[in-house]
């Protein structure tokens, strides 16, 4: 494949090496972790004030460079430089000395302590013995008012919004004086209008001279708000380019190795009729408090209808309670006409479901299973895999190798267990399973949440082929690109509520990006 | 605490108490035995109480311990042979030979405990099976050196269990030794039997107050809660998982020495092997019923402790018993209190508990 | 097509070598364990070799000696197997002893009591099943309260059963002190009378010259059902995907707190049927406190022997030669008998962190750690 991303053409003037203005250097970084070399070599730099964007799909190696830069990993080789002066940094307390901080994709915060305790973990100050609470609750309150990021230094974490939990950890880092700010995949939580507040914040922090590099795996993100731009596939850099070099398309390219489609193949859909009925149907979590107010949708054979929305919207509690895994507070579900409120999961896949879950890890598989035995897990019980209570191996045994075959999952056997497969292949046994039984529904819950953009190209594919075999296709995802790709129509659902519905045809990003935020907005 | 928490202890208390009152009262008076059922009560609950702070270090730090009862088991009998030793053999007088043993003892535990730390923490062993472990070594080795060491012709007892020095002396006794026998009026009254208590006793109710203080108050309970809750979060901020566990699990071990010191150097002046009788998995019983708090366990501790002192005051007043409640009569109907009780506690009728988030899933970095 | 298959063919090879494999750590911790415990015995002043010598003698050493190590090797098989049942299934359950004490007493029962209370004998082909089943289906009761109170309620197990043990000793002590006692002049301990010998289970030679019994056999039968039942049925299936996974097995349409029930009653089952094979088969009575220990070793059986059937045999038959040898040992040596108990907890302590084994004699297998412990559900 040539590499065709190169610029040729008009090439700016050589960056000047301004020792001084270089605050991070990583060079020749390399990890090993079992089986997978994680950093290949790696060289990374970061100069004063800028906003460096590290650009990868899922398993490319950035989490794991960041990681060794913020002293959580130790590389195999390599070296870093702080202001030009060479460090080593064997755990978090070196990198929080050196003016370091960090914000994980999946937030470092106890649910159970306040903010002020989450935020003087590590760095307590003590009065007299005792933890000094109203002491850093108003150096807190202070230095989160400084920045534009004010939040209750009194309130438990476990209670706040997501964007309000990484307003914490932001200041988390201030707290500790941090210059340089690591964040990791920041925009997975949040709606598109919550992302531009995150990006202003990130621009003021700069202007401030704080050196921000920001993780990502999203395209727009990048071009919007980066002053440069590292590419990482498969463990290496690729290359580092600025936003006015390059687009897109050149980009993913970077980022996969090969001529990327950007859309999704799809032809116009052709509905039926209704599958699946929702009727005034509420849901309460897990706490006991009622996470889905009352909603109502329909989906039809051969349409597919994406619920867009950020997590914590009640999309878990939804899906669960239409897949049996939660028993509903009230409303009805009909499929093809037939009351199913409130249903075990196996009356549902008997009747024609097929859920691919959120967590592929907990719900969609045992790990410690074959491969082979998990394609059976929902269909043991009956002929051909389960006679009299009896299990029929070589009917189990033939049906893997087909299936294997079919949906081409990568597996050296069909007896290794599914611990051993990777993301993409894991989620492709989970859709073989469920997608070769006869189904009339299929209800996809972040489906490609992780992959690698092979296998996300793949799920698209066999999701549109469903529709266009007639099934009706609900698809949750918190990837607007995603939901807008696929889905005929889109359902907006915020705080348990549909706020939105419309046609695909008819919306745009950035009004779905309203309704996401909970904000109302006219319709053309 | 929350009402119906606090209400359930409260109406189980007023129960056993009520019981025992009503019947004994024919042979003594109603605040007599109120008073004698607290003393009871707070010295029996001493090994429970103990227990369950033990289990709220291990398991506020992240690490399920189930091996409390083997690590008093193994305290109890280390400790009773360390004061024998010191009094047969060294010749010292009883009260050094007890504290001596008093030592040895959360020693014991604190050693037990250790090894705990090193199969969950550093080798990741299961929790569970490591606490089996625990309890099964702690059984099989008192077992052997106690038939060893004491019924075996050629040992250093030489077949003869010695005379053990007692047990450590009530606060009565230290009083009277301050006062001379002039203070025998608060010594005999109603509070003055409620307070009598053994040292061992006291400081239980004393570690309960300072284990809350440090759990919520210091940095040590702050960062130890943390690494209970999300060991990882606590890692990106500089705090080390694992000497935090294997601190707090050693901690625990001590207490559970302290605990199992009890048994033989305060309660009984012997050695019966396994004394403790599943007392240390009601202590943990106790801990998840307080919810994983110092206070919450001191109040479940006091309500088993209670039903042991219902279960010790109907033998004493086994003539008053009326015919119909008979089956009172019969310990083994009356032993069955605690273990009931425990049962139904775990069952959460009373309310849920919360247990800290990662309590029990060892930490990989 | 054909590379397929010499794919199968080769993983089979490699499964079987693996299996070869598995049986070293165990092996190895075993050895490890009586290394250590000939250093205590050195310690207090024994003779390690003297004392190992006369163990195998007497586990081993002659028809007698392996006639009583398969009398002591059968209700560890029935309680390893429970144990094993229930840790495939998710469930620690560590109320063996328990179990086991009711199977026995009422198996005891239905031996002694029955004719006398229907007014005629009954044919031992009855009296036997009866008798057996009966304890059988204590055991399982006494299992499935906690196993409900988990499944429903959220109760963790391992305190309930352990609950559940001094429960039992408490109501078979009633008993067996009361209502249940040998009324026969001579008798002062609290036992049951012997049991008819229509229930008896017979010996497999001369009972006056060797023990062993057919619940030797009928236990080595339930370790093949056992087998059978959690690899080749659909029942076998769930309990096993309950154990590995709930909420995938939840979401492949198991019914899980049925199936949590379902493998508690099972496992409490075979622990009864421990106890009411000893009874039946025997010692024809039940008598107080012979059934202590039994919980904890059933545990390091089971772990012993990876919690698969075959294993768990192997593991039996070694435990029980050691505590028939121990009588020997002692008897030659004086070292006492309770040093068993403090190998059994070595070798428990080796298998479980099996990680030390593996660095002290450098081998590398990656093998499936049992994970238990989720928390206490809150």
């Amino acid at each position: 494949m040539t590499e065709n991303y190169m610029l040729s053409e008009a090439r700016p003037e050589p960056r000047r090496r301004v020792k001084t203005n270089i605050v991070l250097e990583a060079k020749g970084i390399t990890k090993n972790f079992p089986g997978v070399l994680a950093n290949d070599n790696v060289n990374f730099d970061l100069r004063k004030g800028e906003i460096h964007a590290l650009l990868g799909e899922n398993g490319a190696g950035k989490t794991t460079l960041m990681n060794i830069i913020y002293g959580l990993y130790r590389p195999d080789s390599g070296e870093m430089l702080v202001d030009g002066k060479p460090v080593i940094i064997h755990s978090a307390k070196d990198s929080i000395a050196l003016g370091i901080g960090m914000v994980h994709q999946h937030f470092m915060l106890i649910p159970v302590f306040t903010v002020a305790e989450n935020i003087m973990l590590g760095d307590e100050t003590v009065k007299r013995g005792v933890l000094d609470r109203k002491g850093v609750a108003a150096k807190v309150a202070a230095l989160s008012h400084q920045y534009g990021l004010d939040v209750d230094p009194l309130a438990l974490v476990g209670q706040l919004p997501v964007g309000l939990q990484q307003r914490v950890e932001i200041v988390k880092t201030l707290y500790r004086d941090a210059h340089i700010l690591i964040l990791d995949e920041p925009t997975a939580v949040l709606t598109p209008q919550e992302a531009d507040d995150l990006f202003r914040i990130m621009r003021e922090l700069a202007g401030r001279g704080a050196s921000i590099i920001f993780i990502t795996h999203k395209l727009k993100e990048v071009l919007a708000v980066a002053d440069r731009i590292t590419v990482m596939r498969s463990g290496h850099v690729v290359n580092t380019v600025t936003p006015a070099e390059t687009d897109e398309p050149r980009l993913a390219s970077m980022m996969v190795g090969r001529q990327v489609i950007l859309t999704v193949e799809k032809g116009a859909s052709e509905p039926k009729d209704k599958v699946l009925e929702v009727e005034d149907f509420k849901v309460n979590s897990q706490r006991g408090l009622e996470t889905v107010h009352g909603i109502s949708f329909n989906v039809r054979g051969g349409e597919i209808l994406g619920i867009a929305g950020v997590q914590g919207n009640g999309q878990t509690e939804l899906v669960e309670a239409l897949t049996g895994l939660r028993t509903p507070t009230g409303g009805a579900v009909r499929f093809d006409g037939q009351e199913v409120t409130g249903s075990m999961p196996r009356t549902m896949t008997e009747i024609g479901l097929a859920h691919i879950p959120e967590d592929r890890q907990r719900h969609g598989l045992v790990l410690s299973y074959t491969v082979a035995d998990n394609m059976v897990l929902c269909d043991y019980y009956h002929p051909p895999f389960g006679v009299r209570g009896i299990i029929q191996q070589k009917a189990l045994d033939e049906n893997a190798r087909k299936l294997i075959t079919a949906y081409d999952v990568r597996t050296p056997s069909p007896y290794v267990p599914a611990s051993k497969l990777s993301g993409g292949n894991q989620q492709k046994v989970i859709v073989a399973r469920e997608l070769s039984r006869p189904v009339k529904l299929v209800i996809a819950n972040q489906p490609t949440r992780g992959l690698d953009v092979g296998s996300i190209e793949y799920i698209h594919s066999v999701i549109v082929k469903m529709r266009d075999n007639g099934a009706a296709v609900l698809l949750i995802s918190a990837e607007l690109d995603e939901i807008m790709a696929l889905s005929d129509r889109i359902a907006v659902m915020y705080r348990g509520q549909i706020v939105a519905m419309v046609e695909t045809k008819k919306s745009t990003r950035e009004q779905l990006g309203l309704w996401m935020a909970g904000a109302h907005v006219e319709t053309a | 605490m929350e009402l119906k928490r606090f209400g359930f202890i409260a109406a189980i208390i007023i129960v056993l108490f009520g019981v025992v009152v009503l019947i004994g009262s024919s042979q003594s008076s109603p605040l007599v035995i109120i008073g004698s059922m607290i003393a009871t009560t707070i010295a029996v609950a001493t090994p429970l109480t103990l227990g369950a702070l033990s289990g709220l270090y291990c398991e506020r730090a992240g690490v399920v311990n189930i091996g409390i009862e083997g690590m008093m088991l193994a305290a109890a009998f280390f400790g009773w042979l360390a004061s024998i030793y010191m009094n047969s053999i060294f010749g010292w007088a009883a009260l050094p030979s007890l504290i001596s043993g008093v030592f040895f003892a959360i020693l014991t535990g604190g050693l037990f405990a250790l090894l705990h730390a090193v199969l969950s923490i550093t080798f990741k062993v299961d929790q569970i099976i490591g606490g089996t472990v625990i309890n099964i070594l702690a059984i099989g080795i008192t077992g052997f050196l106690n038939r060893q060491m004491f019924f075996e012709k050629g040992s250093i007892f030489g077949g003869n269990v010695p005379h053990a020095p007692g047990t450590l002396p009530s606060l009565a006794n230290a009083i009277d030794g301050i006062c001379n026998g002039g203070c025998d009026g608060l010594v005999n009254s109603i509070s003055g039997t409620v307070i009598d208590q053994k040292p061992i006793a006291l400081l239980a109710i004393l570690l309960v107050v300072f284990t809350h203080y440090v759990l919520f108050y210091t940095r040590w309970g702050l960062r130890t809660r943390a690494v209970g809750e999300h060991p990882r979060a606590a890692d990106t901020v500089g705090i080390n998982v694992q000497r935090m566990r294997y601190a707090n699990v050693i901690i625990g071990g001590l207490m559970a020495g302290l605990g199992g010191a009890y048994f033989t150097l305060e309660s009984v002046p012997s050695f019966e092997p396994l004394m403790t009788n599943g007392r240390g998995f009601i202590a943990l019983a106790a801990m998840i019923f307080g919810n994983w708090t110092p206070f919450g366990a001191w109040a479940a501790a006091l309500v088993f402790g209670a039903s042991q002192a219902m279960q010790i005051n109907l033998q004493i007043f086994r003539e008053s018993i009326p015919p119909q409640l008979a089956v009172l009569q019969i310990s083994y109907i009356v032993g069955l209190t605690p273990y009931i009780l425990t049962m139904l506690i775990l069952t959460g009728i009373v309310g849920k508990t919360t247990p800290p988030a990662a309590d029990g899933v060892p930490y990989e970095k | 097509m054909k590379d397929k298959f010499s794919i199968n063919v080769v993983w089979g090879w490699l499964r079987s070598a693996l299996a070869l494999r598995a049986m070293l750590v165990p092996v190895l911790a075993v050895f490890t364990a009586m290394l250590v415990g000939g250093i205590i015995i050195a310690l207090v002043g024994g003779n390690p070799f003297d004392a190992y010598l006369g163990l195998f003698q007497g586990a081993f050493g002659s028809a007698k000696a392996l006639s009583e190590t398969a009398v002591w090797a059968t209700p560890y098989i029935f309680a390893g197997l429970a144990v094993a049942v229930a840790f495939k299934g998710g469930l620690f359950n560590i109320g063996a002893e328990g179990q086991l004490a009711l199977g026995a007493v009422f198996s005891a029962w239905i031996g002694y009591a029955l004719p006398d209370a229907l007014g005629f004998d009954l044919p031992a082909i009855i009296h036997i099943p009866l008798a057996v089943s009966f304890g059988a289906l204590a055991g399982a009761l006494w299992a499935a309260i906690p196993g409900a109170l988990k499944a429903y309620m959220g109760g963790h197990e391992v305190i309930n059963t352990i609950m559940m043990n001094y429960i039992a000793l408490n109501m078979t002590s009633f008993l067996l002190n009361g209502a249940m006692k040998d009324p026969s002049p001579t008798n002062v301990i609290a036992r049951t009378p012997p049991i008819a010998i229509s229930a008896r289970i017979p010996r497999l030679f001369d009972p006056e010259v060797l023990r062993v019994h057919w619940g030797f056999i009928l236990a080595l039968v339930v370790a093949g059902l056992v087998w059978w039942l959690l690899w080749k049925t659909t029942l076998g299936f769930e309990i096993r995907t309950v154990g590995a996974n709930p909420d995938a097995a939840r979401y492949a349409g198991i019914n899980v707190e049925r199936t949590i029930v379902l493998t508690m009653a099972f496992s409490g089952m075979l622990a009864g049927l421990a106890g009411s094979i000893e009874v039946t088969a025997l010692n024809y009575r039940h008598e107080l406190g012979f059934s202590m220990g039994y919980g904890f070793d059933a545990i390091a059986i089971a772990l012993l022997g990876k919690t698969h059937p075959l294993g768990i045999v192997l593991a039996a038959i070694l435990f029980g030669g050691m505590r028939n040898g121990a009588t020997r040992m002692q008897f030659l040596t004086q070292i006492p008998t309770d040093i068993i108990s403090v190998i059994q907890a070595l070798v428990l302590l080796f298998v479980a962190a099996d990680a030390i084994i593996r660095y002290i004699y450098r081998i590398r297998t990656q093998e499936e750690r049992v994970v238990l412990t989720r928390g206490w559900g809150g």
